[in-house]
């Protein structure tokens, strides 16, 4: 089964995150930078569904050239080969013209299968997977917790609000998006990264896919979030704390 | 020109965001001096759409084919795609269910547009509306506009008091949607639970909820010994069950379950929306993260700014000492 998996290179987790001098996005000078989680969830799943039933996983990846690192790292953890979609656009795309750029990169490859996390943890649009499969044709699920190949088919567990599921048949061609938690992570190997070195990553640049990638979409300003309730802060060393919050719990939760 | 908000159902049952986007819907339609109109979708939806006729609305479509009994992306977005086309509404309002999230952006992709989802607050000036959306799961917030009709938006659950119904009923219009059996690539089962939990968080007075700020299941006696000795649950944000660290069953959120109980100690939990939607109906809320700007904050009634491994042993000795 030949796959695409689309993965993004996000701020990590812990950044401060510090919004630029334009107000219009970070700024980027001291921020490191991670694999969008839901995305390594799907690589997780395309490296399982390869070894079960062989075929190759091919990484797709539109971000500028410091994404070469989240690349190199899915490579490592067994990716066979990548596609750097380079932009170095200031500040991010919107979904559609991302995705219109993905889709040109795709489309030559002709894959029977494409993985990607259901949202990134920065931008969190939530629809790159689904635009992408709109705009090559594929039928495409969101939010899957599990994939089970049918031949010419694959069959889907989605999971839907309040704990509730839902499986799903999907003909192939298809666009998963994929919910974190579906395979327990694996590791990349000493080995895998001395091996991911000699593999091929193609650097496609957002010039040469000819795509629109004009945005329907204008982000004005990023800044932080005013606060509105009056949530008591409760100052002091670590035992000062306990002490305020323990009369809380007495007095005004009476829970003790 | 109207604004057009699109109910949501399932089983012949609202999805009540929906009334959450109604109200959405509402304050953009008074800005921008557009009737207001809404739309459901479905099979056999009739008595639904009576029912939507009772809000402050103009005008409700009452969206029907046999084909849409069940949902699927392919039959929802060809039916909303002759809607709009027919229509023309300048504005395009959804919930932002998970449904919403599987076809929305495939619909808006028709007409060449993005949608802007999950938002969580509107601001209106001169007739331009601009819509905020949080970035980075709730550590920042963004102003976005639209640059062309229709615009598409999806209103985070939470975010607006569902609209009132009120006023005389709107006509209901009847739509027949015109699909074919083959336009439909997806082959939908029927919802189900997973087995009977074993545990019931709803039940529980006090709820000791932790998050990825515990770092490592050794680490967890730190609130196991909280938990103890405030007679509380143990309970746990997403990834903390991706893990495996705690069971699934323990899990609080949009894909948990929802609890209210007197207090609930969100620890190491940085407060992303979809744990917010399963534990802000708690009476108290205390917080308690290294980060002054984590999201959580915003919904505690006390905060603690510091390191849970200080904290949380310092609370299990006072109380200790209150029990006494
Ligand atoms: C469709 C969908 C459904 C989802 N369903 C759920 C759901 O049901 N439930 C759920 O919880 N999530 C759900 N999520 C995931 C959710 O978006 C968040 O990713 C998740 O809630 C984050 O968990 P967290 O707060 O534990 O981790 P993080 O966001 O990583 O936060 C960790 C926090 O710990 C703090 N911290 C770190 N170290 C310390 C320390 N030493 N002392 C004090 N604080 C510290 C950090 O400042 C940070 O705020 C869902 C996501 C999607 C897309």
């Amino acid at each position: 089964m030949k796959i695409i998996v689309s993965v993004k290179q996000v701020p990590a987790r812990d950044s401060a995150l510090r919004v630029n001098s334009a107000g219009k996005w970070l700024d980027e000078s001291d921020i490191t930078y991670e694999m969008n989680e839901p995305d390594a969830y799907a690589l997780e799943e395309a490296l399982q569904l390869k070894e079960k039933l062989g075929g190759e996983v091919v990484v797709l990846c539109a971000g500028p050239q410091r994404a070469g690192q989240t690349i190199r790292e899915a490579l490592a953890k067994g990716a066979d080969r990548a596609i750097h979609v380079e932009m170095d656009e200031e500040g991010p795309l919107d979904a559609l013209a991302t995705a219109r750029l993905l889709a040109k990169a795709v489309a030559p490859e002709s894959p029977e299968l494409i993985l990607t996390g259901l949202q990134s943890d920065d931008l969190g649009y939530g629809q790159t997977g689904v635009i992408l499969a709109e705009l090559l044709g594929y039928a495409h699920a969101t939010i899957v917790m599990e994939v089970e190949p049918q031949g010419s088919a694959v069959r889907v567990k989605r999971e839907l609000e309040d704990g509730w599921f839902q499986n799903v048949v999907l003909p192939l061609p298809a666009v998963l998006t994929i919910q974190s938690g579906i395979k327990k992570l694996r590791y990349a190997t000493l080995m895998g990264i001395k091996k991911a070195k000699t593999k091929e990553v193609k650097t496609l640049s957002a010039g040469q896919l000819a795509a629109d990638t004009s945005s329907t979409t204008v982000m004005d300003r990023v800044y932080l979030p005013q606060r509105s309730k009056q949530t008591q802060i409760l100052t002091g060393d670590a035992k000062q704390v306990a002490h305020q919050l323990v009369e809380k719990l007495k007095f005004e939760a009476r829970v003790l | 020109m109207s604004v057009l908000v699109i109910l949501e159902e399932r089983g012949g049952k609202w999805n009540r965001l929906s009334f959450e986007a109604l109200a959405a819907g509402e304050r953009i339609a008074g800005a921008l001096g557009a009737p207001l109109q809404a739309a459901v979708i479905g099979a056999g939806i009739e008595k639904l759409a009576n029912e939507a006729a009772t809000y402050k609305i103009a005008k409700i479509f009452a969206v029907e084919h046999d084909l849409l009994a069940r949902y699927t992306p392919d039959g929802h977005t060809a039916a909303l795609e002759q809607l709009i086309k027919a229509q023309q509404p300048k504005v395009v309002v959804f919930p932002h269910t998970y449904q919403v999230r599987d076809f929305g952006p495939k619909l808006s992709t028709r007409f060449g547009k993005a949608l802007i989802s999950d938002v969580v607050d509107i601001k209106t000036a001169g007739g331009q509306v601009t819509f905020i959306r949080q970035l980075f799961q709730g550590k920042l917030n963004s102003d976005v506009r639209a640059a062309g009709e229709p615009e598409f938006v999806s209103i985070q659950a939470g975010a607006f008091r569902a609209a009132e119904p009120g006023g005389e009923a709107a006509p209901v219009e009847k739509v027949a949607a015109e699909l074919e059996p083959s336009q439909i690539r997806t082959k939908p089962e029927e919802p189900f639970r997973e087995a009977q939990r074993s545990v019931d968080l709803s039940a529980a007075d006090i709820i000791v909820s932790v998050g990825r700020g515990i770092k490592e299941k050794e680490n967890l006696p730190v609130v196991e010994q909280l938990a103890s000795v405030l007679g509380a649950e143990l309970a746990a944000s997403r990834p903390i069950c991706d893990n495996g660290w705690l069971p699934m069953e323990r899990q609080v959120g949009s894909s948990g379950q929802t609890v209210s109980p007197k207090v609930y100690f969100a620890i190491g939990i940085s407060g992303a929306i979809q744990h917010l939607v399963g534990m802000k109906g708690s009476k108290t809320i205390v917080a308690i993260n290294k980060d002054e700007n984590a999201p959580i904050f915003e919904a505690a009634d006390y905060g603690v700014v510091g390191d849970l491994f200080e904290i949380v042993p310092a609370i299990v000795e006072e109380i200790r000492k209150a029990k006494a």
